[in-house]
């Protein structure tokens, strides 16, 4: 980051922070508004809101394991891991097809918490394995290059595993078996929720709990974060620094696949291209987080995914546009580019080893 | 390569004291042919060995599929018979029988995983997870023998795998005019549609039963011929190039400038006969060709030149179509004010910079990595709000504007694919003049200052928002032309032709042809976008090889096929030391040897 002089600062950048200060009036002047127009129009019962809001709360979770496999990278290495919504594809492509088998074995069923422990284990053994194996191929003999380098090897690495996955398991879309113990709702605390909706809420809970024990508490937590903080003194401390490395890819793997299994529960269809919107959104968590902050991707994570649901309807359909829901995304995408311009750092600050340019 | 010269002159002379070179590894060679084994179970697995059967390159004797499934243990076992590179101080390594062994490995190891693979998928149903592996691909893979058929996999493997060996005995020339001559054989045998239109072009058109069986593929007098040739222009035209350009370079200015205006005239009335000799089918695909073309034009001065790896090109593009859209064509839903499309340019032209200016504003502070996931935001951004309700009236939603009339010039129409060329190869030129005359601008070296280091480049005076912003005006507009083009030679304009793909495609096709080089986006352009289009068999796995491709490139050649100097001498610096060292060694034993026969001692040629 430059710290020149105020006058020189004044000098260049007069222009583009004229344009972001006019850019950030417009965007307040257009949520407050919009919100207002919708809320007063008392078009929505307080009840949608809450369903919208818990929705929101079980994919903002999601998100959030995602974005703890980007964030945690870009922590260690410095780059973004572009294939890593791929990782979290692949873990739901296998999970299907082990959930598709015990459906014909009568044990989704007859069985079920055995059955989600099952496709749970696989599908994060397997997105682990991607991930890992992403790393070793394609970033490990960049890690001197220029940034830009691993960035495009990344891509190119989202779309091999993309059409791989294509290749191998075809392009259909393939739906999860429905889970009869999953379907309706109960009510927690007086308030109606869809018990996939508990299930993927707690579990996100559980995930992010251990994930924060794993790198505070433990021996390869520490050596990670010490990796992420300074490379060569973490080495001359005798941390293995590829072990490290390894982990971090490893974890957020887990993390993803994880998050594979539940995406699946909620959203029940997967196929090639599954991994592409969500891996964007958990980016955009990360970076709204404040990149290279666990915490950060969680609540960023959580924010996203309830600003992403509630949004389009409290904003957008105040202005009176029609059909929001089919702006959710551009919502998603908006917030990224908001977020960019307007607070880079993230909501809690970025964690970085040291100031990049 | 000036630069480099001065490196042997200098380099100490250690006649005597040199270690002998490493030998082929045969560790490594086992770790490559488990690779080729996986690579080649992979591409049986995901269907294209299968696919691309049905393609012959020889008819009836060599189909693609087997060409594609064999090529993989013949590349690799070359790759593992190659001697590790040399170091100073170490003699030239010997070539003999070690090499070979290495490649009989990479083969043995591919037909072991290969035969492992058919043994188990004839064992076990697995097409309920792997759709590809049918009874059909295992049919093919035993060659139509039953399990008996493995002995000719296996066969096939080890054979391909002692040729790749034996290749790195041949001598560099050989060698060079080996696998020139095979990719020829490769291209001419696939690409029928265009040499067989080609010989009924010029008036040919006999020899086409000559050399393509009619069914698909070379006949075996054909593929004796190609191979000869192209032999022969590698054994004996390709060593001159050098020598041409030194010869050239000696010139006085007067004859240079003639000989430079004679291959131009040569050029133009080869672009200008082109489609005509190749007929429709072919020129619509150098249409598309010749569009992103001029995009890959266009995102090479914003990421090759300045810099800004950006993601979301796709949306110029579709400003560019989409304005002239709604200005031309009749059917536009709220104003069709139906202009001539020259009379819409400079709106296009006009949208395009305002486009580039909405997204370079906001990201003129950011990081780059940060820079490609804002742009990818912008380019979907664009995408779903062309397809969105909201904006309907405007910009049609997904049925997109109909009815965009034809490009003409007076009373010239450009109708068929085969006028369409002309305005496209027009655009072209004008968006290679446009990069050369930047590159060697005052801007272009202030792009590739901030290329290097942003901080630096500002210390040094240069106004990184001014140059960051005309970076992306000048790209935008580019791919703005591409997209006005799009749009009246399709002649409608959905949202579903801009999706992120287009971005990925543009990016892969200027890394591949060598990032910042105007040769170079070319020659990606041909191979990687016309290719697939001719043939549809690659149109499947396009992606799939564009991801190949650039995590391919980034390890091992990240500055391109045909790179720009500076990106070589940014990536490469010790290897540059380390060739000229090599080079050096070779002409001395050149040298050597010819002093041994009693020649004149040859003096080592400067590079």
């Amino acid at each position: 980051m430059q710290r020149a002089l105020p006058q020189q600062i004044s000098d260049r950048f007069n222009f583009a922070a004229g344009v972001i200060w006019a850019l950030r009036v417009i965007v307040a002047a257009i949520v407050v508004w919009g919100a207002v127009s919708t809320l007063t129009s008392g078009f929505y019962s307080a009840s949608q809101w809450r369903d919208l809001f818990i929705f929101g709360l079980a994919q903002g979770g999601v998100y959030a394991l995602i974005a703890l496999g980007y964030t945690m990278v870009y922590g260690i290495l410095g780059f973004i891991n572009f294939a890593h919504g791929e990782v979290f594809m692949s873990g739901m492509m296998i999970g299907y097809f082990v959930a598709d088998y015990l459906n014909e074995a009568g044990m989704w069923n007859g069985n079920p918490v055995l059955a989600l422990l099952i496709v749970l284990v696989v599908s994060m053994l397997t997105s682990t394995g991607v991930a890992v194996l992403v790393e070793r191929i394609a970033y490990r003999p960049l890690r001197e290059s220029p940034r830009i380098v691993p960035l495009i090897t990344s891509i190119g690495a989202s779309f091999f595993i993309q059409y791989a996955f294509r290749g191998l398991f075809g392009a259909g879309v393939k739906s999860y078996p429905r889970m009869e113990a999953l379907q309706g709702a109960i009510t927690v605390l007086g308030v109606r929720i869809l018990k996939v909706h508990v299930l993927v809420i707690v579990a996100v809970f559980i995930m992010m709990g251990l994930l924060y024990w794993f790198v505070e508490k433990t021996r390869m937590g520490k050596a990670i974060r010490a990796v992420a903080e300074d490379k060569e003194i973490a080495a001359l401390m005798g941390v293995d620094i590829d072990r490290a490395i390894v982990m971090t890819f490893a974890i957020g793997g887990m993390m993803a696949g994880a998050a594979g299994l539940l995406y699946a529960l909620v959203f029940n269809q997967v196929f090639f291209f599954s991994g592409f919107l969500p891996g964007i959104k958990a980016f955009t968590a990360a970076v709204l987080g404040g990149i290279g902050n666990i915490v950060g991707a969680m609540l960023g994570g959580i924010v996203l995914g309830i600003v992403e649901s509630v949004g389009p309807i409290l904003i957008l359909s105040g202005l009176g546009i029609p059909a929001p829901h089919q702006l959710k995304d551009v919502v998603a995408f908006t917030v990224l580019v908001l977020v960019l311009i307007f607070r880079p750092k993230g909501l809690l600050g970025e964690r970085l080893a040291e100031e990049r340019d | 390569m000036a630069e480099i010269a001065p490196v042997p002159e200098k380099a100490p002379v250690i006649e005597d004291v040199r270690l002998k070179a490493p030998e082929v590894s045969l560790e490594r060679a086992a770790k490559l042919g488990g690779v080729a084994g996986i690579v080649a179970v992979f591409v049986s697995a995901n269907g294209m060995v299968q696919a691309f059967a049905e393609r012959d390159i020889i008819s009836g004797v060599l189909s693609m599929g087997y060409t594609l499934l064999f090529l993989v243990p013949l590349i690799m076992a070359y790759l593992a018979a190659r001697e590790p590179p040399v170091l100073e101080g170490f003699e030239a390594p010997e070539k003999g029988p070690r090499n070979v062994l290495a490649g009989l490995i990479v083969g043995a190891l591919t037909g072991l995983i290969m035969a492992i693979f058919v043994l188990v998928a004839s064992a076990v149903d697995m097409r309920r997870v792997f759709i590809n592996i049918s009874p059909q691909l295992l049919e093919l893979l035993t060659f139509g023998q039953g399990m008996g058929g493995l002995v000719f996999l296996v066969g096939g493997c080890l054979l391909t795998g002692a040729v790749g060996g034996l290749m790195q005995l041949a001598e560099g020339r050989w060698r060079r005019a080996l696998w020139g001559a095979l990719a020829w054989t490769l291209l001419i045998g696939l690409l029928e549609v265009i040499v067989a239109q080609l010989f009924r072009g010029l008036g040919l058109g006999f020899l086409s039963p000559l050399f393509y069986a009619g069914t698909g593929g070379l006949t075996p007098l054909g593929t004796a011929v190609v191979f000869v040739l192209a032999f022969l222009y590698y054994w004996s035209v390709v060593p001159k190039v050098d020598m041409w350009q030194r010869r050239y370079a000696h010139m006085p200015a007067e004859r240079q400038r003639s000989v430079r205006l004679s291959l131009t005239v040569a050029a133009v009335l080869l672009v200008a006969i082109l489609p005509q000799v190749l007929g429709p089918f072919v020129s619509e695909v150098l249409d598309l060709v010749g569009i992103f073309l001029l995009m890959g034009l266009g995102l090479n001065i914003v990421v090759g030149f300045a810099g800004l790896l950006d993601l979301g090109y796709v949306a110029f593009f579709a400003v560019g179509a989409y304005t002239t859209a709604i200005l031309t064509s009749p059917a536009s839903p709220r104003w069709s004010p139906e202009m001539s499309f020259w009379a819409a340019l400079p709106f296009v032209i006009l949208a395009a910079a305002l486009a580039g200016i909405i997204v370079g504003t906001p990201v003129l502070r950011m990081r780059g990595d940060y820079l490609a996931i804002v742009t990818l935001g912008f380019g979907e951004i664009a995408r779903l709000l062309l397809l969105s309700d909201w904006l309907r009236p405007v910009f049609g939603g997904a049925q997109g504007i109909l009815k965009i009339p034809t490009l003409s010039i007076g009373p010239i129409v450009f109708r068929t694919p085969v006028d369409m060329f002309y305005p496209i190869v027009g655009f072209c030129l004008v968006a290679a003049y446009i990069s050369w005359k930047l590159k060697n601008s005052r801007i272009g070296r202030a792009w590739m200052a901030m290329r290097e280091d942003e901080q630096v480049a500002e210390a040094m005076g240069v106004d990184i928002v001014e140059i960051k912003l005309k970076a992306f005006i000048v790209g935008a507009v580019i791919a703005s032309f591409g997209g006005a083009l799009f749009a009246t030679k399709i002649g409608s304009v959905f949202p579903h032709s801009f999706s992120l793909l287009v971005s990925i495609t543009v990016l892969v096709l200027i890394i591949v042809g060598g990032l910042g080089n105007i040769p170079g986006v070319v020659v990606g352009t041909l191979a990687l976008v016309g290719l697939p289009e001719l043939l549809r068999e690659f149109q499947e796995y396009r992606l799939l090889a564009y991801g190949v491709l650039l995590i391919l490139m980034m390890l091992y050649r990240p500055e391109g096929l045909l790179p720009s100097k500076q990106w070589v001498r940014e990536l490469h610096e010790e290897e540059l030391m380390q060739d000229a060292w090599l080079k050096m060694e070779e002409d001395r034993r050149r040298a050597q040897a010819q002093a041994a026969q009693g020649d004149l001692p040859a003096r080592p040629e400067e590079a």
